[in-house]
C-alpha cells in the first residue's frame, strides 16, 4: 500500500517546495505524544535517509521512515479548507479514534 | 480534525504546542495582518479574499463598532462616529489635537488625561481604543484563519515615531489583547520580507512611497544584523497627491473650474492632500467637511477616477477617462502615459531630496547602496521605478506586493522571535528619530544620545551642582535637535534628592539614558558620592506629530547657525549670573572687612556693568564684563585667600604643616 497526495495537496506542496527554494520532498511520519497517542509529523525534506521509503506521487517526493510507515499505510494527504482556515490532513485507514482536536491519534 | 501545516525539518511542533505568531502592519490608510505558514509568510485574507483591511473604524450606539470595508461604505451617512487615519493622533496630546481641530471632522473633550479623547454615540474614545478595534478586527481575522488562539504578535511603526507613539501602539495592542513581542520599523520589516538579512553585507534602502506619506530608510547589514543608519522623509506627500495631480488635470482636460466641482463656496479649491495632515485621506471619513454634499460626492468621484486612471497606466499606456459634468453632460478623453509622467513628475522629484539626506546622514554615495527596496502601492507606478532606478544606479527590488511587503516582513520577524526558525539568528537594530538630552543651566539641552543612534542603547554623561549645598535636581528629559528647551520637546521631569551639600561642581551626577528594543526610554540619575538614585520610566506625554518631528529637523538645519548663537549667548549669562553671586555673597561677607571704599566702589561698578552686559544680547559683550569683574576682583580674592590661611594657621605652628610628597597632577 501506498501513501498518496490529493491533486490539491500536491500543488500545496509544490508551491510551498518552490518558495522555500530548496527541499527534496515532504516528509510525513508519527511520533508519540499528544493526548491520544501519536501525532503527525509533516516537515520538508532537505535529505533522504538510507532506511526511507519513497513515494513519488503527481510530481511530488513524499519520504517516510519505516517506523511511521506501519502507521500511515495507505494515507492519503489532502489539503484542505475549513472557512477561512486552510491546511494538510491525514486521510489515515488505521486511525481507531482521534482526540477531540484530532492533532493526535490512535491505531 | 485540525489542519496541519509543514514544518521544517525536525520542528514540528506537540499538538497543542502551535504558536503563531502575527505581523501586524497597522497602517494609516490600510492594516494587514500576515503570519509564517509551512514555512511561508503570507498576508491574511478575510472571508470575501481581501487582503487590506481599511483602518476605519464606525461606532453604533449599542453595538459593536464595525470596521473596515463596511465602515468605508457608510462614512460619509455618519462622518461624526467613523474614524479614519487614527494613526496620525496615536501619541498626541491635547494641545496637538486641538490645533488640528479646526481642520478634523470629529468631536474631541477635554479629559483629564493628557490623551485626546473622541467623541461618538458609543461613549469618549482615545485613538488607542480606536487602533484597538483594528487590531481586534486583524486579530479576529488570524484566529479564524489559522483555527487557534494568537496571543503574540510583531506590530510595525514607522521609524520616525517617537516614545509617546511607540507606546500608544502597544497600549492599543494591549487593549486589543495582544501582547506585543516587539516593536519593528516598517523598513525593517520590508527588508526582512525580501529576504536581504540573507543577502550580502552592505547598505540597503528602503523607499516607502504611500498613500499620504513618504519615508526613506538606509539600512546597514552586518554579520548578519541589521542596522537602521538614517531616515528621512515627508508626511504629506503620497499617493493621495499624485491622484489630486491627476484629478485637477480632468478638471482643466474637461473644461470645469474648481469652482464648478465646489458649488462657488470660496471654501472648496480642490484640497491638496498636503493641507490635509490629519487624514482626510482618499477613502477617510474627512472628505466631507466642506462644500455641498452633492458636490464632495462628485468631488470624491473625481478622486476615484483618478486613481482609477494611474492604477491602469501602471499596465497601460494609455487609458480612456470621463468626467461628469455638474449640468449633467460627459466629458471623454484618454490619458496617456507620458502626460501622467508629465503631472506626477514633480511630486516624484520631491522624494529626492530625503534620499539624499539619508545617503549624507550616513555618509554613503548613491553607488555604495547594494539593493533598494519600494515599500508603498505608489511605487508601482513605472515612474517611481525609473527616477529610484536612475537616483541610485540600480533595479529596485519589487517581486513582493508592495502594499503587503512590510506585513509579511512583520511576520517573518514574528516567526524568529517565536522561535520557529532555527539557523538564523535574526537581530534587529533600529535607530533614535530625535536626540535626547536633558536641560541644563540655562535653558539648553545637552543632548546624550544623538540622533540615528542605534537601539537599544545606554549612555551615560556627568553633570555636577551649580549652587554651593545644592542638595537636589531637577532632570528635565528632552527630546529634539535645537539647542535650547523651547525649541525641544519635553518628555518628563524628575527630580533627584539626597545630594550631601558640596561646594558648586563638586558633586558627580551621572544620568543614564536607557533606550529598550521597542525604542522606549528610561533615565536615571545617581549621585556617585552617596548613590543616591532617582529614575523615571517615560511614559511620555502623549503629543508630537510626524509633521513636527519633520519640522523640528528641518527647523534644527536651518536654525544652526543662531541655534549655536543662542547657545553661546546662554553659556556667557549663566557664567555672568555665577559670578555677580560669588562676587556677592563675596562682598557681603569680606568686603567691609578688607576692601578700602574705593575698592569696594569699584568692584561694584564692575558688576554692575555686568549685570547690564548680562541683559543684553551680545554673548561678547558680557564675556568682557565678565573678564573686567574678573580682573577687579583679583586682589580683593587674594586678599580672601590670605585671610582664610591665616585664620587657618592662627594657634599653629610652622612645623605642623610638613609638605606632602608630591602634588599629584590633576
Amino acid at each position: 500500500m501506498a501513501i498518496t497526495v490529493t491533486p490539491a495537496a500536491a500543488e500545496r506542496v509544490r508551491n510551498f517546495l518552490e518558495k522555500r527554494g530548496k527541499g527534496v520532498g515532504l516528509r510525513l511520519g508519527v511520533r508519540s505524544s499528544g493526548c491520544s497517542g501519536q501525532a503527525y509529523v509533516i516537515e520538508y525534506a532537505d535529505r533522504v535517509e538510507p532506511e526511507d521509503k519513497v513515494y513519488e506521487d503527481q510530481g511530488v517526493k513524499i519520504i517516510v521512515d519505516p517506523k511511521s510507515l506501519i502507521y500511515l499505510e495507505g494515507t492519503q494527504l489532502d489539503y484542505t479548507r475549513e472557512g477561512l482556515n486552510e491546511g494538510f490532513k491525514f486521510n489515515n485507514p488505521n486511525v481507531k479514534d482521534t482526540c477531540g482536536c484530532g492533532e493526535s491519534f490512535n491505531v | 480534525m485540525a489542519l496541519l501545516h509543514i514544518s521544517e525539518p525536525g520542528r514540528t511542533p506537540a499538538p497543542h504546542a502551535r504558536r503563531y505568531v502575527l505581523g501586524i502592519d497597522l497602517g494609516t490608510t490600510n492594516s494587514l495582518v500576515a503570519c509564517v505558514r509551512s514555512g511561508v509568510a503570507e498576508t491574511l485574507p478575510d472571508d470575501n479574499g481581501r487582503h487590506l483591511l481599511p483602518s476605519v473604524v464606525r461606532y453604533l450606539r449599542g453595538a459593536a463598532p464595525v470596521v473596515g470595508y463596511e465602515a468605508i461604505a457608510v462614512a460619509h451617512e455618519d462622518p461624526l462616529n467613523t474614524i479614519a487615519s487614527v494613526k496620525r493622533l496615536m501619541g498626541r496630546g491635547v494641545e496637538d489635537v486641538k490645533r488640528l481641530g479646526r481642520t478634523l471632522p470629529y468631536e474631541f473633550t477635554q479629559a483629564d488625561s493628557a490623551m485626546p479623547r473622541i467623541r461618538t454615540v458609543a461613549g469618549e474614545l482615545s485613538p488607542v481604543e480606536v487602533s484597538a478595534e483594528i487590531l481586534k478586527e486583524l486579530k479576529r481575522r488570524a484566529q479564524a484563519t489559522l483555527g487557534a488562539e494568537v496571543r503574540d504578535a510583531v506590530i510595525t511603526v514607522p521609524a520616525y515615531f517617537d516614545d509617546a507613539q511607540r507606546q500608544a501602539t502597544k497600549d492599543a495592542a494591549r487593549v486589543a489583547g495582544l501582547n506585543v513581542l516587539r516593536l519593528l520599523n516598517e523598513p525593517t520589516a520590508a527588508a526582512l520580507a525580501y529576504g536581504l538579512d540573507r543577502r550580502a553585507e552592505g547598505v540597503y534602502v528602503v523607499y516607502d512611497l504611500g498613500g499620504g506619506t513618504f519615508d526613506v530608510s538606509l539600512l546597514r547589514l552586518n554579520r548578519g544584523v541589521f542596522e537602521v543608519l538614517a531616515t528621512a522623509g515627508d508626511s504629506a506627500l503620497g499617493g493621495d497627491d499624485m491622484d489630486h495631480a491627476v484629478a485637477e488635470w480632468l478638471m482643466r482636460a474637461a473644461g470645469i473650474g474648481d469652482d464648478d466641482v465646489q458649488g462657488g463656496t470660496g471654501v472648496g479649491r480642490l484640497q491638496h492632500p498636503a493641507s490635509r495632515d490629519t487624514g482626510t485621506s482618499l477613502y477617510g471619513a474627512g472628505d466631507r467637511m466642506s462644500g455641498a454634499t452633492a458636490d464632495r460626492k462628485r468631488l470624491r468621484r473625481l478622486l476615484r477616477d483618478a486613481r482609477a486612471a494611474r492604477e491602469a497606466l501602471t499596465q497601460n499606456s494609455r487609458t480612456p477617462v470621463q468626467v461628469a459634468r455638474a449640468d449633467g453632460s460627459v466629458w471623454e478623453g484618454a490619458l496617456t502615459r507620458a502626460q501622467l509622467q508629465a503631472l506626477v513628475e514633480p511630486l516624484i522629484d520631491r522624494t529626492l531630496p530625503p534620499c539624499r539626506r539619508v545617503l549624507r546622514d550616513a555618509g554613503l554615495r548613491a553607488d555604495e547602496v547594494l539593493g533598494v527596496v519600494l515599500v508603498g502601492g505608489a511605487t508601482r507606478m513605472p515612474r517611481v521605478r525609473e527616477k529610484v532606478a536612475e537616483f541610485f544606479g540600480r533595479a529596485p527590488l519589487a517581486d513582493i506586493d508592495p502594499d503587503r511587503v512590510v506585513a509579511v516582513g512583520a511576520a517573518i520577524q514574528a516567526d524568529a522571535i517565536g522561535g520557529n526558525r532555527r539557523d538564523d539568528d535574526l537581530l534587529l537594530l533600529d535607530v533614535i528619530p530625535l536626540a535626547l538630552g536633558i536641560e541644563i543651566m540655562g535653558g539648553m539641552v545637552e543632548k546624550i544620545v544623538p540622533r540615528n543612534t542605534t537601539i537599544p542603547v545606554a549612555r551615560a554623561q556627568d553633570f555636577t551642582t551649580y549652587k554651593d549645598g545644592q542638595t537636589a535636581l531637577l532632570v528635565h528629559v528632552l527630546q529634539g535637535e535645537r539647542e535650547l528647551i523651547a525649541d525641544c520637546r519635553s518628555l518628563a521631569r524628575f527630580e533627584l534628592r539626597g545630594i550631601p551639600p558640596m561646594a558648586a561642581g563638586a558633586a558627580r551626577i551621572r544620568v543614564t539614558f536607557q533606550v529598550d528594543a521597542d525604542g522606549l526610554l528610561s533615565v536615571s540619575a545617581r549621585e556617585q558620592t552617596t548613590g543616591a538614585e532617582s529614575h523615571v520610566a517615560v511614559k511620555p506625554s502623549y503629543g508630537l506629530t510626524d509633521a513636527e518631528i519633520e519640522r523640528m529637523l528641518r527647523d534644527s538645519i536651518a536654525h544652526a547657525r543662531e541655534d549655536e548663537a543662542a547657545r553661546t549667548l546662554r553659556e556667557q549669562q549663566v557664567e555672568a549670573d555665577r559670578m555677580i553671586e560669588a562676587v556677592t555673597a563675596a562682598l557681603a561677607a569680606d568686603g567691609a572687612r578688607l576692601l578700602s571704599a574705593d575698592e569696594r566702589a569699584a568692584i561694584e561698578a564692575r558688576v554692575a556693568e555686568l549685570k547690564v552686559a548680562r541683559d543684553g544680547d551680545e554673548a561678547r559683550a558680557i564675556k568682557r564684563a565678565v573678564e573686567a569683574l574678573d580682573g577687579a576682583t583679583g586682589g580683593f580674592a587674594a586678599r580672601r585667600m590670605d585671610d582664610a590661611v591665616r585664620a587657618a594657621l592662627a594657634g599653629h605652628r610652622l612645623e605642623e604643616f610638613s609638605p606632602s610628597p608630591e602634588p599629584k597632577p590633576r
